[in-house]
């Protein structure tokens, strides 16, 4: 049955025992003083794939892209990127986790003083030993792959709310990341702005061959972008699904979230 | 009650944490220099006509009301040594660490606070850029900076501005005023060999420059919850800065000249 509540692999998904999922949470808890967040979440994010999360405003969608990169901690459970325990890895290597990992926030969470060029750069003249003429033509690079080529000398509060994000996936990109998290990457966008970030993300994910778990609610963005969908609800999956099979899913959750009435 | 102070001593355990970790990352300072004289413009330069208004009117107020009763005494002729030795030992370290507070403390805590809620720190931790090292290390240098520069410049304008009043006011020939002001300026500490009265006070505006930007960029830093966490952060920023600088003084004076 397609409405299964059950974790299910997807068709590209090799036989089991070879490689294992590039993300994996087994039952992670997570509460904020009483209100409970996530409730024992399990979930695997193999390589290449393309994941949406879809869900309720406020159901816990950031803060499950948030313990990915270890920005948050379980209460309970375990988080594994690659393998490793994320909460339990020494420092540096949470570092060079870290640097495999992209992370597009709402808003581009650009640095408001530095201008867009020091923003891609930061993590290069922070953490890389590189100088300053390679990191002048790897940002200008990863401008052009994000179709905003010769905008270095511009102000973040110059930008549009679209431009602002694509320039945080720049900046996300720069340190060559096999897997970027984006955070409603449509939210406060106008349609056509949205289309163009959906293109974009489905772009990224197939040109780069990345790893990408995207948060959003528009079924446009589910169309154009995801291998495979998820329906954030209570702290659990209530659906998991390959991409078609949930567009066609007559589960009622499913149905009342693409805007449809249930029926 | 009981819940209050156990909040209140979490939040300064915080804070000193805060500064220790700081004072651990002072190694990169050369390396955020450009920063460090970015705080320093926006904590120094754009404080000072502040510094400067306040400064004059402290040391007019101090010499209008120590004048007059000094005059009945007929001692006006040493309101010189009162207005200089309580700007440099209280009055400028004392309102120039108010004026930071409430100029440079709150604009440092509405704009860290702002990053907050912005998700600007979150990216900074996924990009594995230390906030203590990038953002709050360089603001403790600049304020421990600026604090007892501006401490001087309003020791210098307070004075002169006790000197108006003398003058003006009071019939002192401004003359005797600066040379008796300067004098009881002089005498030099048991340990430093320099005017103990200037120092004291300026070590008074380097500890309360630490003060304003460790309390304010921990509110900062912490804010949650929107604007509207931004504004509480900024409130609570100043209103502990200017209660630290407080009790922090007494202890200092304690110290310096008790002890
Ligand atoms: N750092 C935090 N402290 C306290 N509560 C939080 C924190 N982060 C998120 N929450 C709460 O967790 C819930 C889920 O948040 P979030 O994951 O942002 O929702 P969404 O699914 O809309 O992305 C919200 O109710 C939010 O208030
Ligand atoms: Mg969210």
């Amino acid at each position: 049955m397609e409405e299964t509540t059950k974790p299910q692999a997807t068709t590209e998904r090799p036989a089991s025992g070879e490689a294992a999922p590039i993300i994996r949470f087994r039952g992670v808890h997570k509460s904020f003083g009483d209100k409970v967040i996530l409730d024992g979440l399990d979930l695997d994010v193999p390589e290449g794939q393309t994941l949406v999360i879809m869900g309720p405003s406020g159901t816990g969608k950031s803060v499950t892209l948030r313990h990915v990169i270890g920005l948050m901690q379980p209460d309970q459970g375990q988080v594994e990127v690659w393998g490793k325990d994320v909460n339990q890895i020494a420092r540096k290597e949470l570092v060079a986790l870290r640097k495999r990992i992209g992370y597009l926030f709402q808003d581009g969470a650009l640095i408001n003083w530095l201008n867009v060029g020091d923003n891609v750069a930061l993590p290069l003249r922070e953490n890389s030993k590189l100088d300053e003429a390679e990191i002048r033509e790897k940002v200008e690079h990863k401008l052009e792959l994000v179709h905003l080529p010769g905008i270095w000398d511009r102000m973040p509060g110059e930008l549009s709310g679209g431009m602002r994000k694509r320039v945080g996936l720049a900046r996300a990109l720069i340190t060559d990341a096999e897997l970027i998290l984006y955070d409603e990457p449509n939210a406060g966008l106008d349609p056509e702005m949205s289309g163009s970030i959906n293109q974009l993300i489905a772009e990224i994910a197939d040109t780069l061959g990345i790893t990408s778990v995207v948060v959003t609610h528009l079924q446009s963005c589910v169309r154009v972008v995801a291998d495979r969908v998820v329906l954030l609800e209570k702290g659990r999956l209530v659906v998991d699904l390959p991409r078609d099979e949930f567009l066609a899913s007559k589960h009622p959750r499913v149905r009342s979230f693409l805007g449809d009435d249930p029926d | 009650m009981f819940r209050a102070i156990q909040e209140t001593s979490r939040m300064y355990g915080a804070r000193v944490e805060l500064l220790f970790e700081a004072v651990m990352q002072l190694h990169g300072t050369w390396r955020r220099r450009s920063q460090i004289a970015d705080q320093l413009y926006v904590a120094g330069v754009q404080v000072t006509h502040v510094v400067l208004l306040v400064g004059l009117f402290a040391g007019m107020i101090m010499a209008l009301q120590t004048g007059l009763y000094l005059a009945q005494l007929g001692q006006q002729d040493q309101i010189g040594v009162i207005v200089a030795l309580s700007m440099a030992r209280e009055m400028g370290p004392f309102i120039t660490g108010i004026v930071l507070a409430a100029t440079a403390g709150s604009a440092l805590a509405a704009e860290l606070g702002t990053m907050s809620v912005s998700d600007e720190l979150a990216a900074l931790e996924v990009m594995s850029v230390d906030r203590t090292n990038y953002l709050v290390m360089p603001r403790v240098v600049a304020l421990a900076i600026a604090c007892p520069i501006l401490t001087i410049i309003a020791d210098g304008i307070g004075i002169a501005g006790g000197g108006l009043v003398a003058s003006t006011s009071l019939n002192v020939e401004l003359q005797l005023y600066f040379i008796t002001a300067l004098d009881a300026l002089k005498s030099p500490g048991d340990l430093i060999a320099l005017p103990k009265d200037v120092y004291s006070g300026l070590l008074k505006a380097f500890v309360f420059g630490i003060i304003i930007a460790v309390i304010s960029c921990h509110a900062g830093i912490t804010t949650r919850g929107g604007a509207l966490g931004v504004g509480r952060a900024t409130r609570q920023a100043v209103r502990d800065s200017i209660i630290t600088i407080i009790i922090s003084n007494y202890f200092l004076t304690w110290l310096m000249y008790q002890a």
